[in-house]
């Protein structure tokens, strides 16, 4: 970005994923590194296991917190169905980041309704860039199972022209001494995914 | 300093730094967090009051003793406290008194969409309505500025878009507490009987004058002529969606939606060949400047439903436009919010299912159990409506009636608006079953405290209404307490008062899932036997998040198709599948 324009990001997911966590620390990154940022997303109902998404735009100078329908040049789903959920939303040449873990609604367990199979393969045969892992895996790697919404950060990074080290420095804020060495690792762990 | 926060953290900041100390709320999706955040500065009285009516008339009590105070509720929170609000619009505040509605476009934790800016006009009330969080924490000093000066109540209302949206605020040093309290006598004008009531409805008048000729020259209502094809008048969140789609236009951006300011709307419209008024939800704005003769498009081509996004506000205006669409066409599954692994509604409403009643539900968590598989409840209304409503029907079904209606209500909501309707009932002599589901907290805006907690918003000791003693001085006779995760003590409970003439009210006693101070702490996850299940769905019939079904695991001798499986990271055994599992697969 080296002009007025404005970059939207779309986080999505199912609720307890620490998809509000992560988009708030790619706020704190983005402000730290100079720009106008705001984010949206809505609580309340949307913590009990249902969808969940979170609208990060940053810029010069940034009006609306929520992108417009179309607009979106980035997608971080945090679960594999939930990315083909918001595609409308996104820049025919938008890039995708997915977690490949699956989650099932009910709709799904109760054998009403399918889980949509080959969603990874659909995302690399429409978008041109699809970067896909099992965040669950990675995070365990590194340490800790929760620590998967930092992974998808790791990968976030590598798209966005933000030095690696405001992020580090972000992360440390962000977590209590304990756990900031699993999270660090676990962005590597993104980094490199 | 620049710091990002959201509307609500911005709001309590705004107000902090104007030197208020004093503020009364009920909790309520998208307000909750407005007063948590307040009541984490110092020097500061903060309360969860009972319900909203009450921290209104808190707040009232507090200005009239000379304090700047601060009522919080959501949108529908004001119809609640609608009673007194509209009364001391007459009195005026002596001190201040700003009264916080937070609306919420699109319905995304409510009941309805209502929008409050006809409270404004309807009540007398000035009302500021801030864009983003920066705007918020001004406007709030605004409020109070206008509270003191006019003594009037003022309305700041905010939208979810508006309270949860995050954005740079530059924040300021708090103003320094200065105590001004003291009693103030003057019954002419705080005492609204009819006498005293009709001298006060004409001053109100005379206030609405001295506003009108204020917001004239208000700073936040402020013109930005450029391309003057087209001029946009909106307020709010939606003023960021039309800059986004159309920066070039002129605007007139309305820090304060009531009253309006007739001559610079006036001038405005002098200035630009066309109008459009960008508001969402009622055509407020709209109606009261046509009421001045200004020819305006609005409604005609924006919706009345749900809030607006930048790409709404473009394809309304450019009629054209190709909307946007995706590649993938295949029906989703939809993913609903869901009850909680080990939460306690789930054991209630499973029990409750197999009575076939006809359940009256309340505010809470427990909505969510109207959707399949539970279908636990067939319907809803408002804060403590559950229980008035098991009265109506019952009394109107009469023997038809008998043993089929029920009314469930939380605890919170029970305190909130449920203690009057109770009493009710048993003054009526109703022979409906009510459920009063206790589990320790307010849980669905995120564990506030009430008065059965024993704790209050600021975290100190605090008198624990006891529900038993309250219930039976109520005039209940028939009153048993579960826990509801217990199956069989909670069938037979429920099918035992179902059959008894008179009320009944049941008590299912059990702490949120992810209640902190709860004494029933998580057990180690449940497996399921994969040798033993034999593929029922009994357990999937739960909707408990951690069970899933994994098809096609079959086995030698039985009909079964798959197996349940759970989620171990999920789970915190809390044992409601293993009573339900008929095989004893679960363990």
């Amino acid at each position: 970005m080296y002009d007025n324009e404005v970059k939207s990001i779309l986080f999505a997911g199912v609720g307890g994923q620490g998809i509000l966590r992560a988009s708030d620390i790619i706020c704190e990154v983005i402000m730290e590194a100079g720009f106008d940022v705001k984010k949206s997303e809505v609580h309340g109902m949307a913590q009990r296991g249902g969808c969940v998404t979170s609208h990060v735009r940053y810029g010069k100078k940034v009006f609306s917190p929520l992108a417009e329908t179309g607009s979106i040049q980035t997608l971080v789903s945090f679960e594999k169905m939930e990315a083909l959920r918001y595609l409308k939303l996104l820049r025919s040449d938008a890039e995708i980041i997915v977690n490949s873990e699956e989650i099932y609604p009910p709709a799904i367990n109760m054998g009403d309704m399918p889980y949509p199979d080959k969603a990874i393969d659909f995302l690399k045969k429409n978008y041109k860039k699809v970067i896909s892992f099992n965040a669950a895996e990675l995070a365990q790697k590194a340490g800790n199972i929760k620590t998967a919404n930092v992974v998808m950060l790791g990968a976030l990074s590598n798209l966005m022209q933000i030095d690696k080290s405001i992020w580090e420095n972000v992360i440390k804020k962000s977590f209590p001494e304990k756990l900031i060495k699993i999270n660090l690792e676990a962005f590597q762990m993104g980094i490199n995914a | 300093m620049k710091v990002l926060m959201s509307g609500n953290e911005a709001i309590a900041r705004g107000a902090y730094e104007a030197g208020v100390r004093f503020a009364a709320a009920y909790p309520g999706t998208p307000s909750t967090e407005i007063m948590e955040e307040f009541s984490k500065y110092d020097g500061v009285y903060a309360e969860w009051s009972t319900n909203e009516k009450v921290a209104v008339e808190v707040a009232i009590g507090a200005a009239l003793a000379g304090e700047k105070s601060l009522a919080i509720m959501k949108h529908v929170g004001v119809n609640v406290a609608a009673d007194p609000i509209f009364t001391v619009s007459y009195t005026g505040t002596n001190g201040a008194l700003v009264i916080i509605s937070a609306d919420d476009p699109s319905l995304h934790s409510s009941q309805n969409e209502q929008d409050n800016r006809n409270y404004a006009r309807f009540a007398k009330i000035p009302m500021l309505e801030p864009a983003d969080a920066q705007e918020a924490r001004k406007f709030i000093k605004l409020a109070f500025e206008i509270s003191e000066k006019f003594d009037t109540p003022v309305f700041l209302r905010s939208t979810t878009r508006v309270s949860h949206s995050k954005s740079v605020v530059d924040i300021e040093e708090p103003e320094k507490y200065k105590d001004r309290t003291g009693f103030v006598y003057n019954a002419e004008k705080y005492v609204m009987v009819p006498n005293c009531a009709r001298l006060r409805r004409v001053e109100v008048e005379k206030r609405q004058k001295a506003l009108k000729e204020f917001v004239e020259t208000f700073p936040e209502n402020r013109m930005e002529i450029n391309n003057q094809e087209a001029g946009i008048i909106t307020a709010g969140m939606p003023y960021n969606y039309a800059k986004e789609v159309f920066p070039d236009y002129s605007y007139l951006k309305l820090g304060m939606v009531y009253p309006l300011p007739e001559k610079l709307i006036r001038d405005f419209a002098s200035k630009v060949k066309k109008i459009y008024v960008i508001e969402e939800l009622d055509p407020f704005l709209e109606e009261q400047i046509r009421a001045m003769g200004i020819e305006v498009i609005g409604k005609a081509i924006f919706p009345y439903t749900n809030e607006f996004e930048p790409g709404i506000i473009r394809e309304s205006i450019e009629k054209n436009t190709k909307g946007a669409v995706s590649p993938y066409k295949e029906t989703l599954a939809p993913r609903p919010p869901n009850l909680c692994p080990g939460c306690p509604h789930r054991g209630l409403f499973y029990a409750l299912r197999k009575n076939k009643v006809y359940v009256h539900g309340d505010i809470g968590c427990y909505t969510l159990s109207y959707m399949k598989p539970l279908q636990g409840l067939h319907s809803c209304i408002c804060m403590g409506a559950s229980i008035g409503m098991t009265h109506g029907m019952s009394k109107a079904m009469k023997e038809k009636g008998k043993g089929k209606v029920v009314g469930v209500i939380g605890d919170s909501t029970f305190l909130h608006s449920g203690i009057t309707s109770l009493l009710n009932m048993a003054y009526n002599n109703s022979d409906a079953l009510i459920i009063i589901l206790d589990n320790s907290t307010t849980a669905m805006t995120g564990m506030q405290e009430h008065p059965g907690t024993g704790y209050t918003l600021m975290g100190r000791e605090a008198k624990k209404v006891n529900l038993i003693d309250l219930v039976s001085s109520l005039g209940i006779e028939n009153i048993k307490i579960i826990d509801p995760i217990d199956q069989k003590a909670t069938g037979s409970a429920i099918k035992e008062e179902l059959a008894k003439d008179g009320p009944s009210v049941i008590i299912a006693q059990r702490p949120c899932a992810l209640f902190k101070r709860s004494k029933i702490k998580p057990k180690p996850a449940l497996k399921v036997d994969q040798d033993k299940c034999e593929g029922c769905r009994a357990c999937i019939d739960l909707n408990c998040p951690p069970i899933a079904w994994k098809k096609g695991v079959t086995k030698e001798g039985s009909k079964r198709k798959g197996v349940a499986v759970i989620d171990e990271t999920l789970c915190n055994g809390c044992g409601l599948c293993a009573q339900i599992c008929k095989f004893g697969a679960i363990s």
